[in-house]
């Protein structure tokens, strides 16, 4: 029992990472029905945005949200570049496009930083607290509590202020919103913006964890994936749910199923497969209704 | 020039694209054979691909999935029940077919966006779903493929051309060839008569196709089934041509190359897949070769540049080619073929009414 409340909360604390990711997906479709394939290389280069300022020196509690400012930048910079342009084109040609966008930022920071995986400090202790007779490490609780501030400010922002309900209402109904004034365009600009700040969380919380390299994000995007349509792919709430039980279910599946070591990942896969079968709009996603 | 331009479908140019294919391997080396055989091959892949993308319009980005399926069915079948290597070609290729006929069915309720997404993931598991099974598949260690020799009629023959034995690489490219033209032309067929058609009013309009008596749920499938085919067909021989396939033989990255490919050369176009399996093939070998032969650059970036050169570059030509010109190759070929022959007819531009220059000056 005491080993399952450890692994539920190891568990919570790998959820909490693809809950950012998955939000970060989620904040992208709502504002244009797209998924991002590209986001979890994004978050990948801001991660190393950030290694690279830690190594010149700066602490890591200053790089943190200097790499959140700079994320959201980069991600109103390729808005605006590579993804306005098309804006309306087929669905098939935007996933193409992200795709494109993942090789390249991909290739890039391979470029930049080459592909010997480099080991990021944690910015927590490595020591254990008694909870109750459940062991539970510091870094695990450090994630869980930098995640959750992140998931909550976001909450704030989209719910409780002017700039929030003008982004949701962009979302929703860009005619409307035109008429009434608001500049569509860049408030698509600013989806994006905090989807690949969002992003960026999850890529700073992992890269202690796994070694860091421009491969890191290619797993953790399938589980982010997982959680989004879990979740229902256009909630954000359900994208952090959908995250924690994916967190957990990845954690309890792998420790007791024998030599589960490899297959951990296509349990991401038969997540993604079995919710699209069984129940295709997701835990919190309302059905979706199409007049043809 | 008037004969040329009311040509059907310009067989000249097919004859001429099959004898150079045919003659070709006489000119180069065992090892550049060896090379093209597999430039070949991604074509069938990519045509597969296309046949899928570009006719039926539903996504998929993980047929590096469907090609392990294929070459992991031969090797299986060559290497421990010891069958013929060429008898389990076509064995592959209905198999996969038949899977992705089955993957097909559950893919009908997808939206574009969820069968992306889901093909996606299953293009990234695959490797580690070869892993699995060590004891069937060779696990990280793989499976070794013994490569046949050329048959004593093919070998005379070559010989008599170019004076030296064929290679068992040669003998390959020419299998490979073999399926190449077979698939291709029936591609090229099911392109222009009724499942082509019904596939493609289906990905330009789902609720028009039904409503005009076109089986939407039966063509879906059918294209997943005959993509898979094609792709399972490609894996067999990648597998046969490489001599040596493992799990981290079938890398995302070989998914994404195939898209590459597949966009490059043109969407719902027939020479397209071969323009674009020559370039997505190509490029990373042309680029890897050409960088480090710069001795003026220092070696640090000679070698992140032959890493992360194939990345930067498929990407920057996939956002592009999307964003410039969507058909791709053969899209530009023709549009510019159009133009030019608009000029040489002096016939006015379609949008704009604006004839053009004097044709003497052209």
């Amino acid at each position: 029992m005491q080993e399952f409340l450890q692994l539920v909360v190891s568990g919570i604390s790998t959820g909490a990472i693809f809950a950012s990711l998955a939000l970060a997906l989620v904040l992208i479709y709502n504002a244009m029905g797209l998924v991002n394939f590209a986001q979890g290389e994004m978050a990948m280069f801001a991660t190393f945005i950030a290694y690279t300022l830690v190594n010149a020196g700066m602490s890591f509690w200053i790089a943190f949200p200097v790499t959140m400012v700079l994320a959201f930048g980069g991600g109103i910079l390729i808005q605006r570049v590579v993804i306005r342009p098309v804006e309306r084109a087929p669905v098939l040609t935007l996933v193409i496009i992200t795709l494109g966008l993942a090789t390249l930022v991909n290739g890039v920071a391979g470029f930049l930083w080459g592909y010997v995986p480099r080991s990021f400090a944690s910015p927590f202790s490595p020591d254990s607290v008694d909870l109750g007779g459940v062991f539970v490490s510091y870094r695990d609780l450090g994630v869980i509590a930098v995640s959750g501030l992140v998931l909550l400010a976001i909450y704030l922002l989209l719910q409780h202020t002017t700039v929030g309900l003008t982004l949701r209402a962009a979302a929703h109904h860009p005619e409307a919103s035109r008429l009434l004034g608001v500049h569509v365009s860049w408030m698509l600009a600013l989806g994006w913006g905090l989807a690949s700040a969002v992003g960026a969380v999850s890529g700073m919380m992992v890269a202690p964890i796994l070694l860091l390299e421009p491969n890191m994000m290619q797993t953790i995007i399938i589980y982010a994936f997982a959680a989004a349509v879990l979740g229902g792919i256009e909630s954000p709430l359900g994208a952090v749910v959908g995250g924690l039980l994916v967190g957990v279910t990845v954690n309890l599946a792998g420790a007791y199923i024998p030599n589960a070591g490899d297959l951990q990942l296509a349990f991401g896969l038969g997540i993604i497969i079995l919710v699209l079968i069984l129940k295709p709009n997701g835990l919190f996603g309302r059905a979706a209704t199409r007049r043809v | 020039m008037q004969r040329i331009r009311t040509a059907p479908p310009r067989y000249w140019l097919v004859l001429l694209v099959v004898i150079f294919f045919l003659g070709f391997p006489t000119v180069i080396s065992s090892f550049l054979a060896s090379e093209w055989a597999q430039a070949l091959i991604l074509a069938i892949a990519i045509m597969g691909l296309n046949i899928l993308v570009g006719y039926s319009g539903q996504l998929s980005l993980g047929h590096g999935a469907f090609m392990a399926m294929g070459a992991y069915i031969s090797a299986i079948l060559a290497h421990r029940y010891k069958m013929d290597y060429l008898a389990t070609v076509p064995i592959a290729a209905v198999v996969t077919g038949v899977v992705g006929f089955l993957f097909g069915i559950p893919s009908l309720r997808l939206s574009p966006l969820y069968l992306a997404l889901a093909t996606f993931a299953l293009a990234v598991v695959t490797p580690s779903l070869i892993k699995r099974p060590a004891d069937l598949t060779g696990g990280v260690q793989g499976i070794l493929i013994v490569q046949p020799d050329p048959p004593q009629l093919a070998s005379d023959v070559f010989g008599a051309v170019t004076g030296t034995a064929m290679t068992s690489d040669q003998w390959i490219y020419y299998i490979t060839l073999a399926c190449a033209l077979i698939l291709f032309w029936l591609a090229w067929n099911l392109a222009r008569r009724r499942p082509g058609r019904a596939m493609r009013a289906i990905r330009d309009g789902e609720v028009a196709a039904a409503a005009s008596g076109v089986n939407v749920a039966g063509f879906k499938t059918l294209a997943f089934g005959i993509s898979a085919f094609y792709a399972g067909t490609a894996g067999s021989l990648f597998a046969l041509s490489t001599g040596f396939i493992s799990a981290d033989t079938f890398p995302v990255s070989l998914s994404i190359q195939l898209l590459v490919g597949a966009v490059v050369g043109g969407l719902a176009s027939i020479p397209g897949p071969l323009l674009g399996a020559i370039f997505a093939y190509f490029l990373p070998i042309g680029s890897n070769q050409w960088v480090p032969s710069q001795t003026w650059l220092p070696d640090q970036i000679t070698s992140t540049v032959k890493n992360a050169g194939p990345a930067v570059s498929y990407g920057v030509i996939l956002i592009l080619i999307m964003m410039f010109a969507p058909n791709g190759m053969v899209g530009l070929i023709r549009s510019g073929y159009a133009t030019l022959d608009r000029r040489l007819r002096g016939a006015p531009d379609p949008k704009t009414g604006q004839m053009p220059p004097d044709p003497q000056t052209v």
